[in-house]
Protein backbone atom coordinates (compact mmCIF):
# COMPACT_ATOMS: atom_id res chain seq x y z
CA UNK A 1 0.00 0.00 0.00
CA UNK A 2 1.12 3.40 -1.42
CA UNK A 3 1.00 6.43 0.92
CA UNK A 4 1.11 9.27 -1.35
CA UNK A 5 0.74 13.11 -0.36
CA UNK A 6 -0.74 15.50 -3.17
CA UNK A 7 1.63 18.43 -3.37
CA UNK A 8 -0.84 20.25 -4.80
CA UNK A 9 -3.88 20.32 -2.28
CA UNK A 10 -1.63 18.06 0.40
CA UNK A 11 -3.48 15.72 1.19
CA UNK A 12 -2.36 12.98 2.53
CA UNK A 13 -4.12 9.48 1.13
CA UNK A 14 -3.59 5.88 0.78
CA UNK A 15 -3.31 4.25 -3.03
CA UNK A 16 -6.69 3.89 -3.88
CA UNK A 17 -7.92 7.46 -3.49
CA UNK A 18 -5.66 8.22 -6.30
CA UNK A 19 -4.70 6.83 -10.00
CA UNK A 20 -1.68 5.43 -11.29
CA UNK A 21 -0.73 7.51 -14.51
CA UNK A 22 2.58 5.67 -15.70
CA UNK A 23 5.95 6.71 -16.18
CA UNK A 24 6.99 10.21 -15.26
CA UNK A 25 8.99 12.81 -18.07
CA UNK A 26 8.74 10.89 -20.79
CA UNK A 27 9.45 13.22 -24.09
CA UNK A 28 7.13 12.91 -26.83
CA UNK A 29 8.06 12.50 -29.81
CA UNK A 30 4.97 13.41 -32.72
CA UNK A 31 5.16 13.90 -36.79
CA UNK A 32 7.98 14.79 -38.38
CA UNK A 33 10.05 12.64 -35.44
CA UNK A 34 12.27 9.56 -36.44
CA UNK A 35 11.23 6.47 -36.22
CA UNK A 36 13.38 5.06 -34.05
CA UNK A 37 12.02 8.42 -31.42
CA UNK A 38 8.15 7.50 -32.04
CA UNK A 39 8.75 3.75 -31.36
CA UNK A 40 10.58 4.64 -27.65
CA UNK A 41 8.39 7.39 -26.48
CA UNK A 42 5.56 5.11 -27.63
CA UNK A 43 6.54 1.71 -26.22
CA UNK A 44 9.70 1.66 -24.26
CA UNK A 45 9.30 1.96 -20.87
CA UNK A 46 11.55 1.31 -17.47
CA UNK A 47 10.44 -1.35 -15.26
CA UNK A 48 12.90 -0.80 -12.65
CA UNK A 49 13.70 -2.76 -9.44
CA UNK A 50 14.05 -0.52 -6.90
CA UNK A 51 13.37 3.75 -7.78
CA UNK A 52 10.88 4.72 -10.26
CA UNK A 53 9.62 7.84 -11.11
CA UNK A 54 5.68 8.13 -11.95
CA UNK A 55 2.63 10.01 -12.91
CA UNK A 56 -0.20 9.80 -10.42
CA UNK A 57 -3.43 11.52 -10.70
CA UNK A 58 -5.79 12.87 -7.09
CA UNK A 59 -8.38 11.60 -8.55
CA UNK A 60 -10.54 11.07 -5.59
CA UNK A 61 -9.13 14.39 -3.98
CA UNK A 62 -8.78 17.54 -5.72
CA UNK A 63 -7.80 16.75 -9.49
CA UNK A 64 -4.68 17.04 -10.22
CA UNK A 65 -1.81 15.13 -11.55
CA UNK A 66 1.60 14.92 -10.28
CA UNK A 67 4.59 12.86 -10.01
CA UNK A 68 5.70 10.45 -7.17
CA UNK A 69 9.35 9.11 -6.92
CA UNK A 70 8.90 5.73 -4.98
CA UNK A 71 11.00 2.17 -4.56
CA UNK A 72 9.03 -0.65 -6.31
CA UNK A 73 10.42 -3.31 -4.21
CA UNK A 74 9.27 -2.00 -0.85
CA UNK A 75 7.16 0.51 -1.84
CA UNK A 76 8.32 2.86 0.04
CA UNK A 77 7.52 6.79 -1.36
CA UNK A 78 10.28 9.23 -1.52
CA UNK A 79 8.42 11.73 -1.71
CA UNK A 80 5.83 13.92 -4.50
CA UNK A 81 6.22 16.94 -6.47
CA UNK A 82 4.28 18.88 -8.99
CA UNK A 83 2.83 17.84 -12.35
CA UNK A 84 4.73 21.24 -13.96
CA UNK A 85 8.29 19.97 -14.22
CA UNK A 86 10.74 18.50 -16.30
CA UNK A 87 12.63 16.64 -14.18
CA UNK A 88 12.77 16.01 -10.13
CA UNK A 89 13.95 18.48 -7.73
CA UNK A 90 17.47 17.86 -6.37
CA UNK A 91 16.37 17.81 -2.72
CA UNK A 92 14.16 14.90 -3.92
CA UNK A 93 17.41 13.37 -5.63
CA UNK A 94 19.57 13.84 -2.81
CA UNK A 95 17.24 12.22 -0.44
CA UNK A 96 17.27 9.19 -2.88
CA UNK A 97 20.72 8.70 -2.84
CA UNK A 98 20.87 8.67 1.00
CA UNK A 99 18.46 5.66 1.50
CA UNK A 100 19.40 3.85 -1.97
CA UNK A 101 23.24 4.96 -2.71
CA UNK A 102 24.09 4.12 -6.54
CA UNK A 103 20.15 3.99 -7.70
CA UNK A 104 19.62 5.36 -11.36
CA UNK A 105 17.09 5.83 -13.39
CA UNK A 106 16.80 6.24 -17.32
CA UNK A 107 19.56 9.72 -16.97
CA UNK A 108 19.04 10.73 -13.51
CA UNK A 109 21.31 9.07 -10.70
CA UNK B 1 -42.13 25.70 -11.74
CA UNK B 2 -42.03 21.48 -10.72
CA UNK B 3 -41.02 21.34 -7.30
CA UNK B 4 -38.04 20.29 -6.03
CA UNK B 5 -37.52 17.00 -4.05
CA UNK B 6 -34.08 15.13 -2.54
CA UNK B 7 -32.60 12.23 -3.85
CA UNK B 8 -34.47 9.85 -1.41
CA UNK B 9 -36.98 11.96 -0.08
CA UNK B 10 -35.72 12.56 3.18
CA UNK B 11 -34.19 8.94 3.67
CA UNK B 12 -33.74 8.12 7.31
CA UNK B 13 -32.26 4.92 9.32
CA UNK B 14 -32.37 5.93 13.23
CA UNK B 15 -32.22 1.95 14.15
CA UNK B 16 -28.31 1.02 13.98
CA UNK B 17 -25.82 2.53 15.64
CA UNK B 18 -25.28 5.95 14.20
CA UNK B 19 -28.34 7.40 12.72
CA UNK B 20 -28.38 8.29 8.76
CA UNK B 21 -30.21 10.74 7.60
CA UNK B 22 -31.01 12.62 4.07
CA UNK B 23 -30.02 16.43 4.41
CA UNK B 24 -32.98 18.31 2.97
CA UNK B 25 -32.80 20.34 -0.12
CA UNK B 26 -29.40 22.18 0.60
CA UNK B 27 -28.14 25.13 -1.66
CA UNK B 28 -24.90 24.39 -2.95
CA UNK B 29 -22.76 26.68 -5.07
CA UNK B 30 -19.22 25.69 -6.55
CA UNK B 31 -16.96 28.50 -7.14
CA UNK B 32 -13.36 27.79 -8.84
CA UNK B 33 -10.97 30.73 -9.30
CA UNK B 34 -7.40 31.93 -7.22
CA UNK B 35 -8.88 31.88 -4.12
CA UNK B 36 -5.91 34.24 -2.70
CA UNK B 37 -8.10 36.90 -4.86
CA UNK B 38 -9.95 39.35 -3.06
CA UNK B 39 -12.68 38.97 -5.42
CA UNK B 40 -13.21 35.47 -5.60
CA UNK B 41 -12.80 35.70 -1.62
CA UNK B 42 -15.59 38.68 -0.94
CA UNK B 43 -18.06 36.57 -3.53
CA UNK B 44 -17.87 33.83 -1.71
CA UNK B 45 -17.75 35.41 1.94
CA UNK B 46 -20.83 37.67 0.77
CA UNK B 47 -23.50 34.29 0.06
CA UNK B 48 -22.40 31.77 3.08
CA UNK B 49 -21.60 35.14 5.54
CA UNK B 50 -19.00 33.41 6.36
CA UNK B 51 -15.32 33.30 6.60
CA UNK B 52 -12.89 31.43 3.74
CA UNK B 53 -11.96 28.00 5.65
CA UNK B 54 -7.94 27.11 5.27
CA UNK B 55 -7.08 24.42 3.81
CA UNK B 56 -8.91 20.96 4.51
CA UNK B 57 -11.78 23.04 6.67
CA UNK B 58 -14.86 23.65 6.70
CA UNK B 59 -16.81 26.59 7.92
CA UNK B 60 -20.90 25.57 8.09
CA UNK B 61 -23.12 26.95 10.42
CA UNK B 62 -26.76 25.32 9.79
CA UNK B 63 -27.62 25.44 6.29
CA UNK B 64 -25.18 28.24 5.40
CA UNK B 65 -21.10 27.77 4.92
CA UNK B 66 -18.17 27.23 2.91
CA UNK B 67 -16.07 24.27 2.53
CA UNK B 68 -12.40 24.19 0.84
CA UNK B 69 -12.82 21.67 -1.67
CA UNK B 70 -9.24 22.07 -3.41
CA UNK B 71 -6.37 24.54 -3.76
CA UNK B 72 -8.99 26.30 -6.51
CA UNK B 73 -12.28 25.41 -5.05
CA UNK B 74 -14.65 26.17 -2.79
CA UNK B 75 -17.69 24.59 -2.27
CA UNK B 76 -20.59 27.50 -0.96
CA UNK B 77 -23.51 25.93 1.29
CA UNK B 78 -26.54 27.99 1.64
CA UNK B 79 -30.26 28.01 1.82
CA UNK B 80 -31.98 26.49 -1.34
CA UNK B 81 -34.44 29.08 -1.67
CA UNK B 82 -31.42 31.92 -2.30
CA UNK B 83 -29.52 29.49 -4.60
CA UNK B 84 -30.08 32.05 -8.05
CA UNK B 85 -29.99 35.27 -6.28
CA UNK B 86 -26.63 34.24 -4.84
CA UNK B 87 -25.04 33.50 -7.82
CA UNK B 88 -26.06 36.18 -10.17
CA UNK B 89 -24.63 38.16 -7.04
CA UNK B 90 -21.48 36.50 -6.85
CA UNK B 91 -21.10 36.36 -10.80
CA UNK B 92 -22.02 39.93 -10.83
CA UNK B 93 -19.14 40.98 -8.16
CA UNK B 94 -16.94 38.59 -9.71
CA UNK B 95 -17.11 40.69 -13.24
CA UNK B 96 -14.12 39.92 -15.58
CA UNK B 97 -12.31 37.80 -12.68
CA UNK B 98 -11.34 34.74 -13.98
CA UNK B 99 -13.52 32.42 -11.59
CA UNK B 100 -16.55 30.42 -11.98
CA UNK B 101 -20.27 30.30 -9.61
CA UNK B 102 -22.53 27.58 -10.74
CA UNK B 103 -25.02 26.27 -8.89
CA UNK B 104 -24.74 22.50 -8.30
CA UNK B 105 -27.43 21.90 -5.70
CA UNK B 106 -30.01 19.12 -7.72
CA UNK B 107 -26.86 17.43 -8.47
CA UNK B 108 -25.88 16.34 -5.03
CA UNK B 109 -27.03 14.32 -2.27
CA UNK B 110 -26.32 14.91 1.10
CA UNK B 111 -26.73 13.11 4.17
CA UNK B 112 -25.67 13.28 8.08
CA UNK B 113 -24.16 10.62 10.27
CA UNK B 114 -24.84 11.42 13.83
CA UNK B 115 -24.30 9.15 16.46
CA UNK B 116 -21.39 8.30 18.93
CA UNK B 117 -20.68 5.51 16.66
CA UNK B 118 -20.40 7.89 13.73
CA UNK B 119 -16.72 7.56 13.30
CA UNK B 120 -17.00 3.76 13.43
CA UNK B 121 -19.45 3.98 10.35
CA UNK B 122 -17.26 6.62 8.46
CA UNK B 123 -14.37 4.23 9.14
CA UNK B 124 -15.61 1.27 7.87
CA UNK B 125 -16.16 3.16 4.47
CA UNK B 126 -13.49 5.72 3.69
CA UNK B 127 -9.74 5.58 3.37
CA UNK B 128 -9.34 8.18 6.02
CA UNK B 129 -7.43 8.30 9.42
CA UNK B 130 -10.42 8.78 11.82
CA UNK B 131 -8.45 8.94 14.59
CA UNK B 132 -10.26 11.85 17.24
CA UNK B 133 -6.69 13.33 16.72
CA UNK B 134 -6.53 13.00 13.34
CA UNK B 135 -10.12 14.07 12.26
CA UNK B 136 -11.38 16.58 14.22
CA UNK B 137 -14.42 18.73 14.39
CA UNK B 138 -14.33 21.35 11.24
CA UNK B 139 -12.46 19.77 9.35
CA UNK B 140 -13.34 18.38 5.65
CA UNK B 141 -12.27 15.81 3.37
CA UNK B 142 -12.41 14.47 -0.28
CA UNK B 143 -11.99 11.49 -0.85
CA UNK B 144 -14.22 8.09 -1.61
CA UNK B 145 -16.62 5.77 0.07
CA UNK B 146 -16.41 2.34 -0.69
CA UNK B 147 -16.48 2.52 -4.61
CA UNK B 148 -17.90 6.39 -5.10
CA UNK B 149 -16.38 9.87 -4.40
CA UNK B 150 -17.77 11.49 -1.61
CA UNK B 151 -16.59 14.50 0.64
CA UNK B 152 -17.56 15.28 4.14
CA UNK B 153 -16.79 17.35 6.89
CA UNK B 154 -17.48 17.38 10.72
CA UNK B 155 -20.44 19.24 11.89
CA UNK B 156 -18.97 18.26 15.87
CA UNK B 157 -17.06 16.04 18.23
CA UNK B 158 -20.16 13.06 17.21
CA UNK B 159 -21.65 13.81 13.42
CA UNK B 160 -20.20 14.37 9.65
CA UNK B 161 -21.93 15.61 6.99
CA UNK B 162 -21.50 13.82 3.94
CA UNK B 163 -21.80 14.88 0.03
CA UNK B 164 -21.92 13.03 -2.71
CA UNK B 165 -23.74 12.82 -6.18
CA UNK B 166 -27.33 12.45 -6.57
CA UNK B 167 -27.16 9.33 -8.66
CA UNK B 168 -25.44 7.46 -6.31
CA UNK B 169 -27.29 8.66 -3.46
CA UNK B 170 -29.18 5.26 -2.89
CA UNK B 171 -25.59 3.73 -2.65
CA UNK B 172 -24.10 6.00 -0.45
CA UNK B 173 -27.54 5.61 1.86
CA UNK B 174 -27.33 1.59 1.52
CA UNK B 175 -23.59 1.99 2.41
CA UNK B 176 -23.64 4.22 5.58
CA UNK B 177 -26.81 1.78 6.74
CA UNK B 178 -25.39 -1.24 6.36
CA UNK B 179 -22.21 0.45 7.85
CA UNK B 180 -24.52 1.63 10.74
CA UNK B 181 -26.06 -2.18 11.17
CA UNK B 182 -26.92 -3.23 15.15
CA UNK B 183 -24.17 -4.85 16.47
CA UNK B 184 -21.44 -3.61 14.47
CA UNK B 185 -19.39 -1.15 16.31
CA UNK B 186 -15.67 -1.70 16.13
CA UNK B 187 -15.27 1.10 19.30
CA UNK B 188 -11.87 1.31 17.86
CA UNK B 189 -11.48 5.37 18.86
Amino acid sequence: MLILTCPCCGVTGEETEFHAGGEAHLTRFGPGSTDDDFESYLFMRENPKGVHFERWRHVYGCGKWFHAARCTTTLEVFGTYPAQTLAPPQELCDAISAKRPGWSWRALS
Amino acid sequence: MSKAVTALGGAVNADGIAAIAEVPLQGMITLRGDLAASAVKAAAQSAAGVAVPGPGQANCTGDSGLCWMSPDELLVLCPYGDVSDHVQRMQDSLGDVHALAVDVSDARASFTVTGPHARDVMAKLAPVDFHPDAFQSGMFRRTRMAQVPVAFWMRDSDSFQIICFRSQARYVFDLLSVAAQNGSAVSIF
